[in-house]
């Protein structure tokens, strides 16, 4: 006879039938028990598991001390080690999905366990946590938890037991932003004809790429003065060591590389070659300064122009690297940058 | 990558042929190079002037550096 | 134009002393075609051997592959411009050893090379698991430089098809496929309600290993041009290009374009297929906005009400594609796009280099970077160390019971941007 799974159910103060508003402030409590939707989520499980107790926490307590939030709620995790963590859900209640949105990462993050929750698609807690929990689509009231608990309940169950998850709309969970491989019947080609045709009729068709909007980031200020600065050279060129020791790959990066330049005039061909894979390698590996231009800054610094070049240089490839890869590099070296006291940075790419 | 340095309040000049791309992703500060497997470096250029090109080039990246924008802008 | 193919389907292939089709088995004289490669002296030596769909077999690391035809009537046989004589393209009788490819297999000369199994998880990511490959291993003299290399190896692949497609010679071909296109006047007064497409054919052309070739112009050189379907499906267009084997359109794929083929099937029943535009994908901007005026302006010339954009590659074209899909779209041309993402391993990221909102039919053919696991093959024909340096592969991904893990990078033809394959992705 298999075990039941073991559930850890959160809820703000008000499903948590503690009061409203009034008592947003309140600290996270835990009760040996299944409360406010916690209890209708445990029946939608059928017997498949049971939720041992619910945190009830205020959305603004959680909100404003979020450190000592988590740490309860963590520790708690810890010590009752669910199979699976439960959130909401949330609706449209800004405070509360990102109370469930915070809570479910770390949970997951941290323990590994699946978590589940469920909000209005634009509840801004969806974006915190959509990637690593299922964030099942609800209405913008709570007059939808009727349907939301069941659709939690179904994927929870998958979940647990390892089984596969289908499609957002399959499923009821707002699409996660991630893109899968499959095979469709019809080739590409087919495909696109017939979307085109579509199109020409003036007949619905869906895209198979919906567009990505960038955000922006504000201009950095401008460094005061250039001959004091202490500037740093970064490149996607994939220009690295002869021999790549990192091995840096030459398409689709997994790292990125972080070398002595100190004391070197300039990038010298028998010591460094390019390893990417995306354009005609011959002429930066005649003279790598084609790419990450060493040599004139070090004129530029031995003039006075400059006050001095970064001793390190840090370089990846560019050509198919994924865009969430590039982020996470740009985040680590711009760390290491500012930590370093690096005044400026140019970034050469090919 | 240019944008998540310049998170941290450093001023970044992304050096880059296909500037659209730049501009697309977000980039602020922007220097149009030569071409994609030489941005700083014309191979069909004695060395003398591939060098000027070069120091040229590197120059406009620290006015980039050094001048105040609000929004994305090129030097070129 | 008016092309006719004739298939001559091949149900195996063998190696043998003579070069001919009997009853559907392709019959290849091995020692032959060796000394005819050899006839260029930069080559050193030639490896001949036989894949077929279903053995347990790795080709690794393919440069090309090439559909084994011979000319009939009305033209050259080979590849004009490149292997043969200057002819026209895309008129008479073409005959096909359909069924059956020939699979450059080279040392490798870059970074780019790619794999094809023929069984098993592998088998299903490729189309050219499903053909017979006479698979040609080329050495070359060391010294060679790069693009020295790269050329012997382009032109023996070429040569060889051309060397074993004589075994089409006499033989009646079972099944004959008609492709018929007048001039732009004629097909419009014969549809005048149908709306007129135009495909725009985009090509690598960025540099050594990263080329195409049109009559064996480099196509770098070009302004986009205007191509007749049939020229591309009778051998005018030959792929110089080893950059990601997952969207590659090797030569085999040029002569099979499934974008022109598809757009054949419905040309004059849903819509008036016009032509084909070729275009060229620079690594300067510069190059990628002249090209985008450019392609829109021919597209005007043509009245076209629409466009099949495809891509070659990923990263910078990117923007071409944008760029033209853009300057059609607010022109009022509707463009339909088909093109592979880069959405990380994790499938997370955003797929293409560029955005834009104009950009509302788009099909995907696959995220590159989608990583599988080969089983361990009971032959390796080529080099399997290779995999290391391949774009996709990377160290450690041979594992030590001779699984391969690699993305789908390597593989060749599994995100063809021509649509020549079926996978796609979906938002999860």
């Amino acid at each position: 006879m298999a075990d039941k799974f073991k559930v850890l159910y959160y809820v703000n103060q008000f499903f948590g039938q503690i009061g409203g508003e009034d008592k947003a402030g309140m600290p996270p409590e835990f009760r040996p028990e299944k409360i406010g939707p916690a209890s209708g989520f445990e029946t939608q499980l059928q017997g498949q598991g049971e939720v041992v107790g619910t945190i009830i926490c205020g959305d603004n307590y959680f909100n404003e001390n979020k450190d000592d939030a988590m740490a309860f709620i963590l520790n708690k995790v810890q010590e009752i080690t669910p199979d699976l963590f439960v959130a909401g859900p949330a609706f449209n209640a800004g405070r509360y999905g990102m109370a469930c949105g915070e809570t479910c990462k770390e949970v997951a993050v941290k323990f590994n366990i699946p978590v589940v929750t469920g909000m209005y698609p634009e509840n801004p807690g969806v974006e915190i946590c959509k990637e690593i929990a299922y964030v099942v689509k609800t209405s913008d009231n709570a007059g939808g938890m009727r349907g939301a608990l069941p659709t939690m309940a179904a994927i929870a169950e998958k979940l647990v037991s390892g089984a596969e998850i289908g499609s957002p709309e399959e499923e009821g969970y707002i699409p996660r932003g991630i893109r899968k491989t499959v095979f469709d019947e019809k080739k590409g080609s087919v495909r696109a004809v017939e979307m085109l045709i579509a199109r020409l009729k003036g007949q619905p068709f869906e895209t198979e790429m919906p567009m990505p909007i960038f955000d922006d980031v504000a201009p950095a200020r401008a460094i005061k003065d250039l001959s004091k600065a202490t500037i740093a050279i970064c490149t996607s060129g994939g220009i690295v060591p002869q021999g790549n020791p990192d091995r840096i790959e030459s398409a689709s990066a997994q790292k990125w590389g972080k070398y002595d330049i100190s004391g070197q005039d300039r990038l010298k061909p028998q010591e460094f070659f390019t390893t990417h894979g995306g354009y005609d390698p011959v002429y930066a590996n005649e003279d790598p300064n084609r790419v990450a231009p060493l040599d004139i800054l070090r004129e530029y610094e031995k003039e006075g122009y400059i006050g001095k070049v970064y001793e390190f240089f840090y370089t990846t490839t560019g050509t198919g690297t994924a865009v969430s890869k590039a982020k996470e590099f740009g985040s680590k070296i711009g760390e290491e940058l500012k930590t370093a006291g690096v005044d400026g940075v140019i970034l050469t790419s090919t | 990558m240019v944008k998540e340095i310049e998170r941290y309040g450093l001023p970044v000049v992304h050096m880059a042929t296909i500037t659209t791309i730049s501009e697309s992703v977000g980039a602020n500060r922007i220097v149009p190079t030569v071409a994609i497997p030489h941005p700083v470096g014309n191979p069909k250029l004695d060395p003398e002037n591939e060098h000027k090109l070069r120091k040229n080039l590197v120059n406009k990246a620290l006015t980039a550096l050094t001048t105040e924008i609000t929004e994305p802008t090129y030097f070129d | 134009m008016k092309l006719e193919i004739g298939r001559i389907y091949i149900k195996d292939i063998q190696l043998g002393q003579e070069t001919s089709v009997k009853d559907g088995i392709l019959t290849v004289d091995q020692q032959g075609l060796i000394n005819k490669l050899k006839e260029d002296e930069r080559i050193t030596d030639v490896k001949i051997d036989i894949a077929r769909p279903g053995e347990k077999i790795r080709i690794i690391p393919v440069k090309d592959v090439i559909e084994p035809r011979i000319k009939i009537s009305g033209g050259n046989n080979g590849f004009p411009g490149v292997t043969s004589k200057q002819a026209q393209c895309g008129q008479g009788k073409t005959n096909v050893l359909y069924g059956a490819a020939v699979v450059t297999v080279g040392d490798i000369v870059g970074f780019q090379e790619g794999v094809i199994d023929m069984w098993g998880e592998g088998a299903k990511w490729t189309p050219f698991s499903r053909t017979l490959n006479l698979t040609v291993d080329i050495s070359v003299n060391k010294g060679l430089d790069p693009h020295q290399h790269e050329e012997a190896v382009r032109i023996a692949g070429l040569r060889a098809a051309e060397f074993v497609g004589m075994a089409g010679k006499d033989v009646t071909a079972e099944e004959i496929l008609t492709y018929e296109m007048e001039d732009v006047f004629t097909e419009t007064s014969k549809y005048p309600d149908l709306p007129k497409v135009l495909y725009v054919e985009m090509m690598i052309t960025q540099g050594l290993l990263h080329d195409t070739y049109i009559y064996g112009v480099n196509a770098q050189t070009i302004l986009p041009a205007i191509l007749h379907p049939n020229e591309e499906l009778d051998g005018a267009v030959v792929s110089g290009n080893c950059v990601a084997a997952c969207d590659k359109i090797t030569t085999y794929q040029h002569q099979n374009n499934s974008v022109i083929l598809e757009l054949y099937n419905q040309h004059g029943k849903e819509f008036n297929f016009l032509g084909c535009i070729m275009v060229p994908e620079h690594t300067t901007l510069d190059g990628k906005l002249r090209v985008s005026d450019y392609v829109l302006k021919l597209a005007q010339i043509f009245g076209a009400d629409a466009v099949v954009i495809s891509e070659e590659g990923y990263g910078n074209p990117d923007s071409d594609l944008l760029m033209i899909c853009k300057k059609c779209e607010n022109a009022g041309i509707i463009t339909q796009l088909i093109t592979d993402e880069c959405a990380g391993r994790d499938g997370l990221s955003q797929p293409l280099a560029d955005t834009a909102q104009e950009a509302v039919a788009v099909v995907s053919t696959g995220n590159v970077s989608h990583v599988v696991t080969l089983p361990p093959a009971e032959r390796v024909i080529g080099n399997a160390e290779s995999i290391a340096v391949l774009a996709g592969g990377w160290e450690g991904a041979l594992l030590e019971d001779g699984s391969l893990m690699c993305e789908l990078n390597a593989v060749i033809g599994s995100t063809s941007e021509i649509g020549y394959h079926s996978v796609t992705c979906r938002s999860y």
